[in-house]
Order: structure tokens, then sequence, then C-alpha cells
């Protein structure tokens, strides 16, 4: 597969009349065929050729590369072949259900994305709270940033034990370890940004009279809002992580304690599927997150 | 002028400001005092440092004085309100809000108990009209020159209906042309809804064709007020007849004479 797009690649390269890069020259190829596609279509074709078929690209190589070095008798790791033989139902239907622990992928993740999200969206609220009183005032700024910073480097695993000493229950520790990873850059980022504020807002804040409340929702959100999302985007990344650690531990349904189990049941295929799905969750996670961001500070930037 | 003078709308008194920084107490303002009346238009000019936006936010309660008082209405101002509202000179307006909402915000906080929902839309479109703004109310202010987001700043201001007006350096960043656009707007708005306005200016025509006061400071530290020119100028008044008007020349010639002889600038050592 990856052979035959490189040929296409190639004879599309040819068939241009400038030598563009191999991104714009794959849309050539792509267009083709298809006579009919009207103009309203050009723009969307160009942007999939210019995001999404160098990584396609990229990634027919990769899986070509691993397949050669793992191909032979002897090779510690499966190759994409066997993998493809061996986790098919894993990989082609994330959605199947036979079962207790019998279940297809996609649960799975949406069983982790869950606990993510009461965990990571309390972080969110207290984070972004915390943040906007300390970012008020000097005295706790100096204080607690240190604290923080210190904090905000122990690895999710470390707050595991505490977490299943304090609640004695598997499900609210998972939740706990995502929560307590996830707030500390989000605290810290808020903090910044209400420092941040140009002093102009405050004055205009003043001879408005506005309350704390007014102040807080009309003038503190959305100037920080830049920071605050960089905060979060951090954050959900830093909960993805420490869902997986967590599950691997607490068991349940999740993503993470699947990766356990198959390794506990030796089915190295099955761990790969799960790494490709953790990770596309993650990046699409880290993405969802970035264009709220940009959605909602849109124009907020100082002109 | 049209209220019993011997009670004065706004006065500072024996006004003085200090800033302490790193243990070094530096005097900006030196026994300040002045009375402006109500519907006066008075301008603040002086050399750059000398402590003009300061006095401005003292009487906008933004900062509070070292010594002395201002008062308005003989009451003492100590906080700032939306009965001194500020034009800043960077316009300030919330760059994520829309133009129309800028203006609503202070109308919303100013009369939101006595005007009803409909009252207050008509009053903010009413004052973004009253700058030639209505027509650009959705935009954001990213998105319109900065001679409009200074006119949005004033509707704002206006909006609030202040007791006095304080502009500082208001067309400070814009080109001659739109400036001398807004001045023309702003003299509009002054005769019609007969504010009480002081404006800080490093423009000498734009003090003398404002004004009906000029005040002239001293180099700081401890700026004084030097000088004080009414100028006898009938109103309305156009830009181009006055161009060539006596009064005007000599307003002019005095002012120059008292920034550029009297007191030059000189760099602070
Ligand atoms: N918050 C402050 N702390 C310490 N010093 C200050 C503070 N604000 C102003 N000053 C000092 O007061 C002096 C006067 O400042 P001010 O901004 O009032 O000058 P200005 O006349 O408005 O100047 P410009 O025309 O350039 O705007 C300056 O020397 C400045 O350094
Ligand atoms: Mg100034």
């Amino acid at each position: 597969m990856g052979l035959a797009l490189l040929k296409s690649e190639a004879s599309a390269q040819a068939a241009a009349a400038s030598a563009k890069p191999a991104a714009a020259a794959a849309v050539v190829a792509f267009a083709a065929p298809r006579r009919s596609v009207s103009n309203r279509f050009r723009p969307v074709l160009r942007w999939v050729g210019f995001n999404v078929v160098p990584p396609l690209v990229t990634l027919a190589v990769m899986l070509l590369v691993w397949q050669i070095l793992c191909d032979r008798p002897g090779a510690t790791l499966p190759a994409p072949s066997v993998i493809w033989k061996e986790a098919r139902d894993l990989i082609v239907s994330p959605f199947f259900d036979l079962g207790s622990q019998d279940i297809g992928l996609g649960w799975r993740v949406l069983v982790s994305l869950q606990r993510v999200a009461i965990g990571f969206g309390l972080a969110a609220v207290a984070g972004i709270l915390m943040g906007s009183l300390i970012g008020q005032s000097e005295w706790a700024m100096r204080g607690l940033d240190p604290i923080f910073q210190v904090l905000r480097t122990v690895p999710p695993l470390a707050w595991l034990p505490i977490a299943l000493a304090a609640f004695r229950d598997s499900q609210p520790s998972a939740i706990f370890v995502i929560f307590i990873t996830a707030i500390w850059p989000i605290i810290i980022n808020t903090a910044v940004g209400i420092r941040n504020i140009p002093q102009d807002y405050r004055n205009v804040a003043a001879v408005l009279r506005l309350n704390s409340f007014e102040f807080f929702w009309t003038i503190m959100l959305p100037s920080a809002a830049p920071y605050i999302f960089t905060g979060l985007r951090i954050g959900v990344g830093l909960s993805w992580l420490a869902i997986v650690a967590a599950e691997m531990l607490t068991g349940g349904v999740g993503i993470g304690f699947f990766i356990w189990d198959a390794w506990n049941s030796s089915r190295l295929p099955d761990i790969i599927v799960a790494l490709a799905y953790i990770g596309l969750v993650g990046f699409a996670l880290d993405r969802l997150v970035g264009a709220l961001g940009s959605l909602v500070t849109r124009g907020a930037s100082a002109s | 002028m049209t209220t019993a003078s011997d009670k004065p709308y706004l006065k500072l008194d024996h006004v003085g400001k200090s800033f302490t920084r790193a243990g070094v107490t530096s005097e900006v303002l030196k026994d300040v005092s002045l009375t402006i009346d109500r519907n006066e238009f008075v301008s603040i000019i002086g050399h750059s440092g000398c402590g003009k936006s300061t006095l401005l936010n003292l009487v906008a309660g933004l900062t509070q004085v070292s010594t002395g008082a201002v008062l308005l209405e003989e009451r003492e101002v100590n906080s700032p309100g939306p009965d001194r509202a500020v034009v800043f000179q960077n316009h300030s307006l919330l760059p994520w809000l829309s133009v129309y909402a800028n203006v609503r915000l202070g109308v919303d906080k100013v009369f939101g108990s006595k005007k009803t929902r409909a009252e207050r839309h008509d009053w903010t479109m009413h004052n973004l009209e009253l700058v030639q703004m209505a027509h650009a109310k959705d935009k954001r202010p990213s998105e319109i020159s900065g001679g409009m987001k200074q006119r949005v700043g004033i509707a704002r201001a206006l909006a609030m209906e202040p007791k006095v007006l304080l502009l500082d350096e208001p067309f400070g960043a814009l080109d001659a042309l739109t400036r001398a656009h807004l001045q023309d707007s702003l003299m509009q708005i002054h005769a019609s809804l007969g504010n009480t306005v002081i404006m800080i200016t490093h423009d000498v025509d734009e003090a003398v064709l404002l004004s009906d006061r000029i005040v002239m400071m001293t180099n700081g530290p401890s700026a004084r007020i030097g000088e004080v020119l009414t100028v006898e100028l009938p109103r309305p008044r156009k830009r181009l007849e006055m161009a060539a008007h006596p009064t005007y020349l000599k307003a002019r010639e005095s002012v120059l004479r008292f920034l550029y002889e009297r007191h030059r600038f000189v760099e602070a050592a």
C-alpha cells in the first residue's frame, strides 16, 4: 500500500506542470480520477492534500520499515502484518460487546474518558478558581508558587498509594490521581494570566465600579483566557497520561487496565493496538481543548 | 458659569502627590489648586512627564492624593466612579467585547436599576450615534481603526452621564486629519450636552480651539500650575475661522511662550 501511494505520487509529479512539493502534487493525483468534482471541493481537496496526505505517507513508510525489521524469525516484537492478523477484531470494530471483559477498545476508551472527564473537570473548576485567588494576591503567589512548582513534578503514579489509602476504593482514587495531576498547570497558568491583566482593564473596572463577581466574569476570565487555556491544554494531556497509569493498578474496564491485562497474558499485538488508540484519543483531546481555546479567545488578544 | 459661582463644582484644594518607590519618595505634584465650573471645558497642557496624567488620575480617584483634597460638588473624591468617566489615552476598550457591548457594559452598570432593558439599549445606541459609530456596533475593537476606537471610548464615557468627563490625551495617537475630525465631534458634543470636561493635551491648537480655560503646568518634579489662560473666543467655534482670529492667535502665542520660553523642557538629570 505504501509503495502504491508513492508510485502514484511520482506519476502525479511528472504530470504536474510545476514541480511543487509532494503534498501539492498528490492533490492532483487524488483529484484526477474524479473529473466531475466541482470547484467547490477544490479547497477541501487542497486541505486534505496538505494536512492528511503527508502524515499518511509517513505512516506508510514507518509501517513498511517496521514490517521489514520485525518480519523474521526470532523478532521480539510483532510485525504489523502479525498485529493485523491477531488483533483484527480490536482494530476494525471498536464497539463490539461480548461479555464482561471481552469488549471493544472503543468502550474501554469511553470508560477511561469518563474518568478523565470527571477528574479533569473538577481540576479545571478548582484550578481556575484557585488560580484566580492566588493571582490576585502578591503574597499568596510568592508563598504558594514554589510549593506548586514542586508538587507539579510529582509523577501521577506516586499519588496513587496516598489516594488508595484515603479513599479505600479504586474508582475515586483513579479520579483523584487525574485531578491532582491536571490541577497544577491550570492553577499556575491561571494565576499568571490574572497577574498579567493590564492595568488599563483594572482602571476601566474601577471607573465602572464593577463588583468582584462582575470583575471575575467580564474582565478576569476573558483577559486571562489565553493563559487559562494553555493550562487546560497541558492539564488534559497530563490527565490522559495519568489515567492509563492509574487504571493499570486499580483495574476495571478502562484502556489502561486492558494493557496491563494483555501484558499478563502476553498479547503483545493487543497492547500495540491499544497504544495506537491511546495516542489518537490523547491527540484528539489536545486538539479539542486547543480548538475550544482559540474559539473562546477569538479576538480577545489586545489589538 | 450658569451656576452660583460661590459654590465651585469641582475643586482641587492644595493637592499634592508623592510616589514612594523602593524607599525613595519623589514629589510629582505640589500645591495644585484649581476650581472648575459646571459645563466648563478645561485643558491641561505641559511637558511630558510633568504629572498631567497623575493629576487626572487623582480627579478620577484612581490614585489617592498625598496632601490636600479633590472635591466634586463639595464632596471629597477618594475612589473611582462612573460620575468621573475617563477616556484613556490608549482607548482601553475590552478587546473581547463588541463595540456595542463595551458601551453597554457601562450603561448597564450605571442605569441597571433606573432604566428598562429597552431603554438601556436605546441609550447605548444613542451614544454610539453621537460619535457616529452605530454602524460598527457589532465589530470587535481589533477590527476598527484607532480613531474609531477613540470614538467608542468617548461614547462609553458619555453613556455613563458623568458629572465630569476626563480625557487623557484622547487624540494623541491619531493622525492630524482624524484628530481634527474628532475635535470637531467633541466640540459639538460639548455644545449640545454641556458636559464638564477636563482634557489633557500636548497640542497647543487643540487646547486653544476647544477650551474655555487652559491650565499650564510647570515642569516636574514638584510640578505646579504655572498659569491659567482664559480663552475668550465665542462659541460655536469654527476651525477655519479661528485660524485667523486675533484672539485665537494671541492665546496660541501665550501658550507657546509659556511652554517654550519660560518653562522649556529640560531633560531630567
Ligand atoms: N505609580 C507611579 N509610581 C511612581 N512614579 C510614578 C507613578 N505614576 C507616575 N509616576 C511619575 O510621575 C511623573 C509624572 O507622570 P505622569 O504620567 O503624570 O506624566 P504626564 O505629564 O502624564 O506625562 P505624559 O505627557 O508623557 O503622559 C513621572 O515622573 C512618573 O515617573
Ligand atoms: Mg500622561
